[in-house]
């Protein structure tokens, strides 16, 4: 159900945008929407951080997966229990780039009747990399048509993406190992019964909407091409804040598809779990160092802190523990 | 709110990052899109406009294939015309300079075809 509403979600974004370009409205498609969408992306990130960053940490909670920085004889793991900065960005940056808690991920499994069994599970932290790294890269490929000149950088990476010259224009790789790894992602939320009990619209509609961005982008490319020049035009003329004429332009119904679902990535990217891109530098069991021992940590919260005692949230929530049948252990 | 030097820094460059295109073009190159002249005295192409724009590498690739891997060479029949089929003789041949023309529009759209390690790009008109 979570998943079909998704689905139908997706599919309705793509025959709007062939419906809307088919009647005149390039105009709205084009740079109306395109527009609210960055400065909903804009505004809405950085509304999103200060909100994280308002929210007090009363104490450090690092978690650690290793020995703390101790006595001299005890051999610390930096990488495991940082105790300073530059041991937290490292660990930072380890996680933030190659994904190195989930590297950790394990599975258990009901073997044969009552046998549980944990596994490592290196599969979601492989395709998770895949994904990740694939979607890098297509995005720098992407500042093609929002640069000029072209960065050096970008020329670069299309051509190591391009390194198995096949066909004319060449297929890069990633458009492949994102499709690829995407449909993974997808059918894990299928074929695991656990993760698709906890599976949410939230969890189907950004890799529908992804799956949907890619596969019109691999489409446009390779099969039902259109004015790629006269795209590089809407997109500078968007930075530039002087839109071309897109009636004149005349770019396929496609591409307006795929625009479309651009449009609405980047305006349900603030709103959504997608704002975990922000959210990893904003964590505080990842960007604190474990040195509670030596650094005397203030706790922010207005002294004394205004607490909610159970006396009160009992004589709160009275009618509503009875009416549930609940028996409070206190009474 | 908590760590504010470092949250403010972190926006900051944020918005730097995805500003990139903006500032970079701005400061290096120019939002307006290159002037485009066909170089030519005829008044259509072997395709239609659009067409053209969208698939000659298409077209080019099919005609390659043709004469390099089928060993046809013999003309296409385009709307009532017939086209040798070559990039140099046709396509080079119609259109008079390669630099103002194709290559103006690859370098705009960051396209890098390889034909010229071994096609000689003709003398410019
Ligand atoms: C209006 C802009 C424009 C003009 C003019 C133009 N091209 Fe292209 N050409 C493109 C674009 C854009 C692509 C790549 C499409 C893509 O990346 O999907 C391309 C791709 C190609 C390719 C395939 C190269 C590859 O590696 O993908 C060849 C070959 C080619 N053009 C030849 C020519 C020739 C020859 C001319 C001049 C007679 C020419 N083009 C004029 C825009 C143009
Ligand atoms: C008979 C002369 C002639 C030949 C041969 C010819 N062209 Fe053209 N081409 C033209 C003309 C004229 C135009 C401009 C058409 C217009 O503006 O309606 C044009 C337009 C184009 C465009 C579109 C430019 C734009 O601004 O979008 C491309 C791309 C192109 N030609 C590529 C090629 C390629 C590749 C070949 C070889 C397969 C080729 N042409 C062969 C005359 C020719
Ligand atoms: C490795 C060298 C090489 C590269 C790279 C190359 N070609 Fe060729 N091409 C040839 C050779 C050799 C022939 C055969 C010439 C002949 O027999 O007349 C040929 C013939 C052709 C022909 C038909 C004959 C003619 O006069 O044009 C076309 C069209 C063609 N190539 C297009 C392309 C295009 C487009 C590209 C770039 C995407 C390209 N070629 C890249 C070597 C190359």
């Amino acid at each position: 159900m979570n998943a079909l509403v998704s689905l139908l979600a997706v599919l309705s974004i793509v025959v709007i945008a062939f419906l809307g370009a088919g009647a005149g409205l390039e105009v709205l498609f084009g740079v109306v929407l395109p527009y609210a969408a960055i400065l909903t992306f804009l505004v809405g990130f950085v509304l999103r951080i200060v909100k994280w960053a308002k929210s007090p940490v009363p104490f450090r909670i690092p978690t650690v997966a290793g020995q703390a920085k101790s006595l001299e004889w005890i051999k610390h793991q930096p990488l495991e229990s940082p105790y300073t900065r530059r041991q937290v960005v490292l660990r930072m940056a380890l996680e933030v780039l190659f994904f190195r808690s989930l590297f950790r991920n394990t599975k258990a499994e009901l073997k044969g009747g009552p046998r549980l069994v944990y596994g490592a599970d290196k599969a979601l932290w492989l395709f998770g990399m895949i994904f990740h790294w694939s979607f890098l890269i297509i995005f720098i490929r992407h500042l093609r048509f929002f640069t000029e000149p072209v960065p050096a950088l970008v020329t670069g990476v299309e051509w190591v993406d391009s390194f198995f010259d096949v066909g004319l224009p060449a297929l890069f790789a990633t458009s492949v190992l994102l499709l690829v790894s995407l449909s993974w992602l997808i059918g894990r939320r299928f074929l695991d019964p656990q993760v698709r009990y906890i599976s949410q619209a939230a969890d189907y509609f950004p890799l529908f909407l992804i799956f949907g961005i890619a596969s019109t982008g691999v489409l446009l490319r390779h099969f039902a091409k259109t004015d790629v020049a006269g795209v590089k035009e809407l997109g500078m003329g968007l930075l530039g804040f002087s839109p071309p004429n897109l009636g004149e332009l005349g770019l396929s119904g496609l591409f307006y598809a795929h625009l479309l679902l651009v449009t609405a990535l980047i305006a349900y990217f603030p709103l959504s779990k997608l704002m975990h891109l922000g959210g990893v530098f904003m964590s505080p069991t990842r960007n604190l160092a474990n040195n509670n021992r030596a650094v005397r940590h203030v706790n922010p919260n207005p002294q004394p802190v205004q607490v909610h005692e159970f006396e009160h949230w009992k004589e709160e929530f009275k009618e509503e523990i009875a009416e549930a049948g609940y028996k409070l252990e206190r009474d | 709110m908590h760590d504010q030097g470092k949250v403010i820094a972190g926006i900051v460059i944020f918005l730097i990052v995805v500003l990139f295109p903006i500032w970079y073009t701005g400061a290096f190159g120019d939002f307006t899109p290159p002037n485009l002249d066909p170089v030519t005295d005829a008044k259509e192409c072997v395709k239609d406009k659009a067409t053209m724009t969208a698939w000659h590498m298409d077209l080019l690739n099919e005609w390659r294939n043709d004469v390099v891997r089928n060993n046809d060479r013999g003309p296409v029949l385009i709307a009532g015309k017939e086209w040798e089929k070559s990039l140099t003789r046709t396509c080079l041949g119609c259109h008079g300079s390669y630099r103002k023309f194709c290559h103006k529009c690859h370098t705009y759209a960051d396209v890098k075809p390889d034909c010229w390690q071994c096609h000689v790009v003709p003398e410019e008109r």
